[in-house]
């Protein structure tokens, strides 16, 4: 089982063999999207995505809805030397005209509270992300191994 | 000289930490008073339980070299990242790992019971969970000086805590850490130290 773990992890390493079909709504433009297969019993999971705004108004991330937890929230991960600190973002996250938000591990990031089903390697899921004018957006996102640090190739 | 940097590292983190006004539990730190402080981590009189049913003491530490690490289930960054780091260690190290005992202890013992943690880290091997009541936790955070703090008053809130992994020899004395994230062939060399 370790070994299996380790070689994907090592195979996760190749850039990962999924097509980066961008989601588009107004003048947003999402990529990259991604989350992690959970470990047993798990009851969180981080969602990763890439947001550019190329329109001409700012808009905002304020939530949004996945079947397959209780709450999804915005949250954002830093290290304070070596504490790593959690908060949840009260009143979304703005993407100014011309700019890309990039919901990250280690930095900004989507939040899957109380799962209620694991999240499996390989595999895909749908989440609803609700802007202030784009309204709600469903994006993909692939699910990579527990350790995954990046959706881009 | 690597263990001088974290020191300034942890001292600029509690810095930065008692400027924002937050409360920092517990109150020893590595850094704090010297070598008798630094000869003290790890021991005391903490009892914990580990996933095996077994007590988790001080003396836990003694007759093999051990990685410990502190964290929590309901963790979605650093500590599915740091297991799975912690697997490629043990990939990398080959037999030698046989000799190191890892130790995962939680954080946040009000959530993570020791069945939850057995279940959490059942796809490892070698990794053993260590959970108890929230008064030993927190004896064994301050032997450890370790940081962790509730953030939030609702069923979702998370744990701020200190994120690396703390490496022990065989007679249980402190050596180093090994930071969040930090490379393989960094982390490498220090285990191999520990393991000889």
């Amino acid at each position: 089982m370790l070994k299996t773990l380790t070689l994907c992890a090592l195979v996760a390493l190749a850039p990962p063999a999924f097509a980066h079909q961008p989601v588009t709504a107004g003048g947003l433009e999402l990529t990259h999207g991604f989350t992690r297969a959970t470990l047993p019993g798990a009851e969180v999971a981080g969602g990763f995505v890439t947001i550019r705004n190329t329109g001409a108004t700012a808009d905002r991330l304020t939530g949004g809805t996945a079947p397959f937890a209780r709450a999804v929230e915005l949250h954002e991960m830093s290290m304070q030397g070596d504490v790593m600190k959690m908060r949840r973002i009260e009143g979304g996250l703005e993407i100014a005209p011309g700019t890309v938000l990039e919901l990250k591990p280690g930095a900004e990031h989507i939040m899957f509270m109380g799962l209620t089903q694991p999240l499996e390697e390989g595999k895909v899921v749908d989440v609803t992300l609700t802007f202030e004018h784009a309204g709600p957006v469903v994006v993909p996102l692939h699910v990579l191994e527990p350790g995954a640090k990046t959706g881009k190739h | 000289m690597q263990i001088r940097t974290e020191w300034i590292g942890l001292a600029a983190a509690a810095l930065l930490a008692a400027a924002a006004g937050w409360f920092l539990l517990p109150a020893p730190r590595p850094d704090a008073t010297g070598p008798d402080a630094r000869a003290a981590i790890g021991k005391g009189d903490y009892v914990l339980t580990t996933t095996a049913g077994t007590p988790f003491t001080a003396a836990s530490l003694t007759g093999h070299p051990s990685a410990v690490f502190f964290g929590y289930t309901h963790c979605p960054d650093v500590c599915p990242t740091t297991l799975g780091d912690i697997t490629q260690w043990q990939e990398a190290l080959g037999p030698r790992q046989g000799a190191l005992r890892i130790w995962f202890v939680s954080v946040d013992p009000e959530r993570d019971t020791p069945a939850t943690l057995a279940d959490y880290l059942s796809w490892s091997e070698g990794i053993t969970g260590v959970s108890g009541t929230r008064a030993e936790t927190d004896k064994a955070l301050t032997s450890f000086a370790i940081y962790a703090r509730r953030v939030g008053d609702d069923a979702d809130y998370t744990m701020d805590h200190t994120a690396y992994v703390m490496l022990f020899d065989r007679t249980g004395d402190f050596v180093e850490t090994i930071g969040y994230q930090e490379p393989i062939e960094q982390a490498l060399p220090k285990l191999i130290r520990l393991l000889d």
